[in-house]
């Protein structure tokens, strides 16, 4: 009998190419998103070397990093913004790569777009030059983020050269209470396992609480795998993959739909198979959840008080403790609910599809952003943004006060205006909570996306039971 | 790609735990669409205040670290952001040897695709190393990778591992793009076979 085998080990099998006695291996790449930030040099290193695209078909490219989230007509005024676009432009032109511009409804974040397209697909391996290509490990999908030595090399010979990595199970039992979302869930096990927890690995999140997730849930589960350090997150695609995926642009259609779902349906790790690492959480444990630091790690439940550095055993844990507390402006002991935010953002790959501003709204409807606070919405696509506004989310958000944007990254990292200035707190969506990451001594706490919300509502970190009816 | 033999030169300590690369390079100077010229960015938060003038504490810009060709860091070293800029703007400041406890994965690859030698060691050997880098002027290091071998100061020698292959292709400043296109048969009848059996992956 053949040997049980994990869903990592049956794609990472069906692509290799060639396996020398080392353990170096040449893989296959099926999908190669690109985008603007990472792709000029590569592109450059192409055209030098009389290089071409190997699949065009099997490439895209959007602008996200840098475009404006406020009214595009008019162009781009910052001058490295609008010289990277351009380049973007200008090089699928040339090397006659499929390119979703900024004016193009279908533009977005790029994690967002693949999936919404059906260019990502179960069983196959996708590449982007960005860390939270890990996302479109939701679909099953062996999705990792390169740097752009790797771009230039995919681009010309449509394989990545590695090692084979590492499988790491982590089961969660159980189902998430009230509350509760797959934000809370994998900040939760960031916390748990450390941002280096998974480094080497291929996490595949298995357990009842993943199943119930919804496939925009497991997107945020998987998007955030890199922040735990591992190459990437896989979940098994079932029948929510499936009809998420049907009848999407670029999803195979008709006999081609019915033969790819047959495969699919063979990929589910199969029983005894062996993981290197295996971690069990129960579901029921998780309360909504927030970061007090400079690192995904340092998170607690929102019910819980800002830490002190004598709390950590290790020693260059509790120096980096003490240089976020003066970062971020904390003081250890206060609950984190009464810390007051001057921002919000809800958006990013990790939290801006449509789902995600459904729960934002069903916060804010009805209620006020607090004064003192500035907040803004910035759906992750167009087609999100259309979808939203068919559902009436941006009167929803309009009117509760905040600020309804154009699609794209923003202030998840500010490469465009969208930035926090020096000493201003803000609730964030996002995925990152790195010293200066949204601006230049901007302080993040991360979040879902209903309890950043209810901190709009509150003015500080809140709670989100509280704001639930 | 230029060649790594043997590094001699001033090793600079950076005793913190998870540096993000972020860190190493904000994106402000992300903007650009070329790989030289980053040097000045590296470290930028912690190198330079917000008027743009060098904080004199932090390491690089004290003699004679601001030669520093090695630099000694804590673990998960490089984590967060895949930007290959992290390791040119190291690279472009003159740093070609990081030594850490441990690396974040996308960032140890991105040093290799750039002539950067990441090496990992035990902690309590980096803590030796973060001593020894402490002592300025003498903080020469020497890293030898034919032999794997990192001498210090005072000169101790302590042996590293690297995959031989990696160990190769910088010893000989390789193209990878230009290993993998000697396979591209191998590539080729792949793409054949798999065309066959899962055509949805076509378009």
């Amino acid at each position: 009998m053949a040997k049980p085998r994990t869903l990592f080990d049956k794609i990472w099998d069906s692509h290799l190419v060639d396996e020398q006695p080392d353990g170096t291996c040449i893989v296959y790449v099926d999908r190669h998103l690109t985008h603007e930030v990472t792709t000029p040099q590569a592109f450059e290193g192409l055209r030098d070397a009389h290089r071409k695209v190997r699949r065009l078909d099997a490439t895209l490219a959007v602008a996200d990093h840098n475009v404006p989230t406020t009214d595009r007509r008019g162009g781009i005024k910052e001058e490295g913004s609008r010289i990277q676009i351009e380049t973007l432009t200008e090089n699928c032109r040339e090397f006659g790569v499929e390119l979703f511009d900024m004016n193009d409804v279908r533009q977005g974040i790029v994690h967002v777009i693949g999936p919404e397209q059906g260019f990502t697909l179960p069983g196959a391996t996708l590449v982007c030059g960005d860390s939270h290509t890990a996302t479109h490990g939701a679909f099953g999908c062996y999705a990792m983020g390169i740097g752009t030595s790797d771009v230039e090399h995919v681009l010309a010979t449509q394989t990545l050269m590695m090692k084979r990595p590492k499988n790491f199970r982590i089961n969660v039992e159980g189902a998430l209470p009230i509350g509760v979302t797959a934000k809370d869930l994998v900040l939760a096990i960031i916390g748990k396992i450390g941002t280096a927890g998974g480094t080497g690995h291929v996490i595949e999140y298995t357990g009842q609480a993943i199943r119930y997730l919804s496939v925009e849930g497991r997107m945020t589960v998987c998007n955030m795998s890199i922040e735990a350090g591992a190459r990437a997150g896989l979940i098994a695609p079932d029948d929510k993959t499936f009809a998420y995926l049907e009848g999407k642009p670029k999803a195979p259609k008709g006999a081609l739909w019915e033969q790819a779902v047959a495969y699919w349906r063979t990929l589910p790790s199969d029983a005894g198979a062996v993981y290197d690492k295996d971690v069990t959480i129960k579901a029921s444990d998780i309360a909504p959840q927030v970061t007090w630091g400079n690192s995904p790690e340092d998170v607690l439940p929102i019910t819980g008080c800002v830490p002190a550095p004598a709390d950590f055993a290790d020693e260059g844990k509790r120096q980096s403790v003490e240089r976020a507390l003066v970062y971020m402006g904390l003081t250890a002991g206060t609950p984190l609910t009464q810390v007051k935010i001057d921002r919000v953002f809800i958006g990013s790959c990790t939290n801006g599809r449509i789902e995600d501003l459904r729960a934002a709204a069903t916060i804010a409807k009805g209620r006020k952003v607090a004064a003192h606070v500035s907040a803004m919405v910035v759906p992750g696509s167009g087609l999100v943004k259309v979808q939203a506004e068919e559902e009436g989310l941006d009167k929803v958000f309009l009117a509760a006060g905040f600020e309804w944007r154009e699609p794209g990254c923003s202030m998840c990292l500010g490469m465009n205006p969208d930035q926090l200035t020096a000493g201003e707190r803000c609730a964030s969506t996002s995925n990152r909570n790195f010293e200066g990451r949204q601006g230049p001594g901007g302080r993040t706490h991360l979040m879902s996306p209903a309890m950043a919300a209810a901190a709009a509502i509150a003015g500080t970190l809140a709670d989100v039971r509280d704001y639930q009816r | 790609m230029d060649k790594f033999t043997t590094l001699r030169g001033i090793a600079a300590p950076l005793a913190m735990v998870n540096v993000d690369t972020d860190r190493i390079i904000p994106k402000q100077f992300l903007k650009t669409i070329k790989r030289t010229g980053l040097g000045k960015a590296l470290f930028h938060e912690m190198r330079y205040d917000a008027t743009g003038k060098e904080r004199p504490e932090f390491v690089l810009n004290r003699e004679p670290y601001r030669k520093a060709r090695i630099l000694i860091a804590g673990e998960n070293f490089g984590c967060g952001s895949s930007r290959e800029h992290a390791p040119w703007s190291l690279l472009d400041f003159g740093i070609r040897c990081v030594i850490a406890p441990s690396f974040a994965d996308i960032f140890f690859n991105n040093c290799f695709k750039n002539g950067i030698l990441p090496i990992v060691q035990p902690k309590a050997l980096v803590d030796k190393l973060l001593d020894d880098a402490g002592c300025g002027a003498n903080a020469n290091i020497t890293v030898d990778l034919e032999k794997q071998e990192i001498t210090g100061p005072d000169g101790g020698r302590v042996h590293f591992d690297i995959d031989p292959f990696r160990k190769h292709c910088l010893m000989n400043g390789l193209d990878d793009i230009g290993l993998t296109l000697q396979k591209e048969a191998k590539i080729t009848a792949f793409e054949t076979r798999q065309r066959s059996e899962q055509p949805w992956l076509y378009r």
